[in-house]
């Protein structure tokens, strides 16, 4: 079964047309593959169907941009994909 | 329809907040400046005034589901099919229906039907932000009004 970052690494490849050998788990988003924000929204999209989840994008954004955290604590891969495991085990225990 | 003043819907026919799910119609004008460009002699409804009349089908659902807390923009457009000619005095019914409730964002199926036959259908992405200021919200709200969503509030 693939694991959390292959099933991510796969998605952003594909919907924001990245070369999956430059995604590895220490990869920024939108630092380091460069993805803008429509494409990032195509990316959540994904994501939240393939996982059957809400990615709570709003409230990360507020906490980054309130100072609360750094972008790279939800916008670096290895990262996004714990908090992914984390909602998805949510929905599991709902 | 005033195409002119991108008022694309004349009325909300049924919403189902429930299902996420709204229906309206609109009448395309006998004339209009924009037919004077698309085209002289053959007037034909643009695909993109189309694609902008599922947006805003899809806009006030959203609208509505927010109690008009928030306001909703066209972001993005998939699979959009222009599948007959629209021409004046076509009476449209206009489908939107939620798909995926995403944090800050919505992606929408629509499809607008003549008659009972699918002239144009897509998936739009659509995203939610708070209102700029209060010009827009009171503007959005009125044309609301107008359409049958917010009764009371000043419609024509």
């Amino acid at each position: 079964m693939a694991s959390t970052f292959e099933k991510v690494a796969e998605i952003i490849s594909t919907t924001g047309d990245v070369p999956i050998e430059r995604i590895t788990p220490d990869s920024h988003v939108m630092k380091d593959l460069e993805i803008d924000s429509l494409n990032f929204l195509d990316i959540t999209f994904e994501i939240d169907q393939t996982f059957g989840i809400r990615l709570p994008m709003e409230d990360w954004l507020q906490r980054v941009g309130g100072g609360e955290y750094e972008g790279a604590e939800f916008f670096v891969l290895k990262n996004l994909c714990r908090h992914i495991d984390g909602l998805v085990g949510q929905v599991a225990a709902a | 329809m005033r195409l002119e003043h991108f008022q694309m819907l004349d009325g909300i026919g049924a919403m189902d907040l429930g299902r996420a799910a709204l229906t309206a119609h609109a009448v395309v004008p006998e004339a209009s400046p924009v037919f004077e460009g698309h085209f002289a002699g053959h007037p034909l409804m643009p695909g993109v005034l189309l694609l902008e009349t599922m947006a805003q089908a899809s806009g006030y659902l959203l609208l509505a589901l927010s109690n008009f807390d928030r306001m909703v923009f066209l972001v993005g457009a998939k699979e959009a099919k222009f599948r007959s000619f629209v021409v004046p005095g076509d009476r449209l019914m206009v489908h939107a229906e939620r798909q995926h409730d995403g944090s800050g964002y919505a992606v929408m199926r629509c499809r607008v039907d003549r008659n009972g036959a699918t002239v144009s259908d897509a998936v739009l992405t659509m995203r939610l932000v708070p209102f700029a200021n209060e010009a827009l919200k009171l503007h959005v709200r009125r044309e609301g009004a107008r359409l049958g969503l917010l009764a009371g509030t000043g419609g024509t």
